[in-house]
């Protein structure tokens, strides 16, 4: 059984407060504590103790998968590979993510793998938070590796998120789409004292009309550094858009490398990049509506990451 | 006779300069104004002469190099925006500010300065003619335009419900329908309580035609302050008070 702190870490990752409905693999210091499978989603554990994998039957509609892991031992380290098979015309919804509380002097790390081969025509939403606590001195790190194979007429829309607590991250997200795929990325980060976070995307447009949008939004606050990097790759008559979007604050420092590669005459890229400050007039703006300076400071801070 | 009551706003040997390496510009000159509650107020005179500058110091976004600020009986010179804000003092923006991933309705709320409902958000934004449905989740950033962003932050400031509303050309930048609608704005907003008072910057001829009191400000200094019948007729035809049909005839280039 889980004790509060994991319940808690479980709450911030996957909004759960109980077991979830549908399919989930709960994983928690290392071991599985919790599995349920229903007749449309399978999920097995490797037979080498790697981590698991997921099938969902072709043509499954409206059914979700949580698989959300806990460490809150500290010095605890591993390294989790898990597959997803997802068949043809299926619609559903994948919930990850990954709460470390780690109150001890040993750093505390999780790197999960993601491999994703998605069926034709299927829709994937896929949810990855991640989130630290502790008071410890021991350092909460995540490596999150997610790479997604999409078949003709795929849909991949991913939402990550990773806003408190995480002390260093290096997150690489690979993607290879056929013709008509559509591959939507929304990322929101921030990071505090002197926290790290490096994302890279190298994303292939192999097939026509593939489409990928590519959008992170990030704060970095105090004397943390954040490094984005997104490379779309146009192979044939596709499109792909690239956006990243910062507020920089105090004396942390953001690098944004956007490229864009076409290898194809008919390749629509585009790529734009944003890094500034919180514009003096929007605090003015919100202390004329009553706000002090921090309260706007913070209205503007969690509008841009909402 | 006015009684000490009655008076809202007041200004003492207000100045202000800014300066530069080279030389300090006053931009207001010691300037003495009394402001009454339950007022219409219009601002007008040339470009330059320091209406916004005005505005922005009784809002607390500037503050004077000498001179103190009055507000409902309280020295608020050394008061922040904020606390000016909360004591009832509303200002509009001549350039609103957009902000990525507020929306209206968030916007409205805070404004509010209290949990509102969704259809009481909805009001606000009707009452300036946006259509609530269209609007109200809609962010408060670069897809608005400007005359969507200006209606917008009216109904900010009407959301507020302050004691004075500060507008600062509040027409700047909206369509002829909507500057109709923007008269009949500022009237329902007398009606609807007649001890509030509204500040308005603006040259048009339509909106000093509904003022009790219009103040023609110059060089930093006020050249003339008196009740609407004293001073519009002596405007008429100048660039202080500009009609509005004939700035659209002229594409909106007379400014």
């Amino acid at each position: 059984m889980m004790d509060e702190i994991q319940k808690r870490l479980l709450e911030e990752v996957a909004d759960l407060h109980e077991v979830p409905e549908g399919a989930y693999n709960i994983r928690a210091n290392g071991k599985s504590a919790a599995r349920n499978t229903t007749a449309n989603i399978d999920i097995e554990s490797k037979e080498d103790g790697s981590g698991i994998t997921i099938r969902i039957k072709e043509g499954t509609k409206n059914e979700s998968v949580h698989i959300p892991v806990v460490l809150s031992q500290s010095g605890l380290k591993e390294v989790v590979y898990n597959d997803f098979y997802i068949g043809e015309d299926c619609d559903v919804t994948i919930v990850a993510g990954c709460g470390i509380d780690n109150c001890g002097v040993q750093d505390s790390e999780h790197d999960g793998i993601h491999r994703f081969y998605v069926g034709k025509n299927a829709k994937v939403k896929y949810v990855e938070k991640h989130y630290g606590s502790g008071e410890g001195s021991g350092k909460r790190i995540l490596n999150p590796g997610t790479e997604v194979y999409q078949q003709e007429g795929s849909v991949v829309e991913m939402e990550m998120v990773q806003i408190k607590g995480v002390d260093s991250t290096k997150r690489d997200t690979y993607a290879e789409l056929a013709a008509g795929a559509k591959l939507l990325v929304r990322e929101r980060l921030m990071t505090h004292g002197d926290q790290t976070a490096i994302s890279n995307y190298e994303v292939k447009l192999d097939g026509e009309q593939s489409h990928a949008d590519v959008v992170s939004r990030s704060v970095a606050k105090d004397s943390s550094y954040q490094k984005f990097d997104a490379k779309i790759i146009g192979n044939a008559a596709c499109s792909g858009h690239t956006e990243c979007d910062a507020i920089i604050m105090g004396n942390a420092r953001i690098l944004a490398v956007p490229q864009l590669e076409a290898n194809d005459l008919d390749a629509a890229l585009i790529h734009e990049a944003a890094i500034g400050k919180i514009a003096g007039e929007q605090i003015v703006k919100l202390m004329t509506l009553g706000l002090t300076e921090q309260e706007a400071e913070e209205q503007i801070i969690n509008g841009f990451l909402k | 006779m006015k009684g000490w009551n009655d008076i809202m706003l007041e200004l003492k040997n207000i100045s202000f300069e800014v300066s530069d390496e080279k030389e300090a510009t006053e931009i207001i000159r010691d300037m003495n104004l009394t402001l009454d509650e339950g007022k219409f107020i219009v601002i007008t005179g040339p470009n330059g002469g320091g209406k916004s500058t005005l505005a922005k110091l009784i809002a607390g976004i500037e503050t004077p190099t000498s001179g103190e600020i009055w507000f409902d009986g309280v020295n608020i010179t050394d008061k922040s925006i904020a606390e000016r804000a909360q004591m009832g003092i509303g200002y509009a923006f001549q350039q609103p500010v957009r902000f990525k991933g507020i929306t209206v309705k968030d916007l409205i709320r805070l404004a509010s300065g209290k949990p509102i409902s969704v259809s009481e958000a909805c009001q606000y934004l009707s009452e300036v003619g946006l259509c609530a449905r269209d609007y109200i989740d809609r962010e408060v950033n670069a897809s608005l335009s400007g005359g969507e962003l200006k209606r917008i932050e009216i109904a900010t400031v009407l959301a507020r419900k302050s004691r004075l509303s500060v507008f600062d050309e509040p027409e700047a930048g909206i369509d002829l329908w909507s500057f109709q609608n923007l008269i009949q704005v500022f009237e329902r907003m007398r009606k609807e309580n007649s001890r509030n008072s509204i500040l308005i910057i603006s040259h048009q001829e339509r909106i000093l035609d509904i003022a009790d009191e219009i103040l023609v400000l110059s060089d930093g200094k006020i050249v003339e302050h008196g009740t609407k019948e004293e001073i519009l007729p002596g405007l008429l035809g100048t660039d202080s008070a500009v009609n509005v049909c004939d700035k659209y005839q002229m594409g909106g280039k007379r400014e």
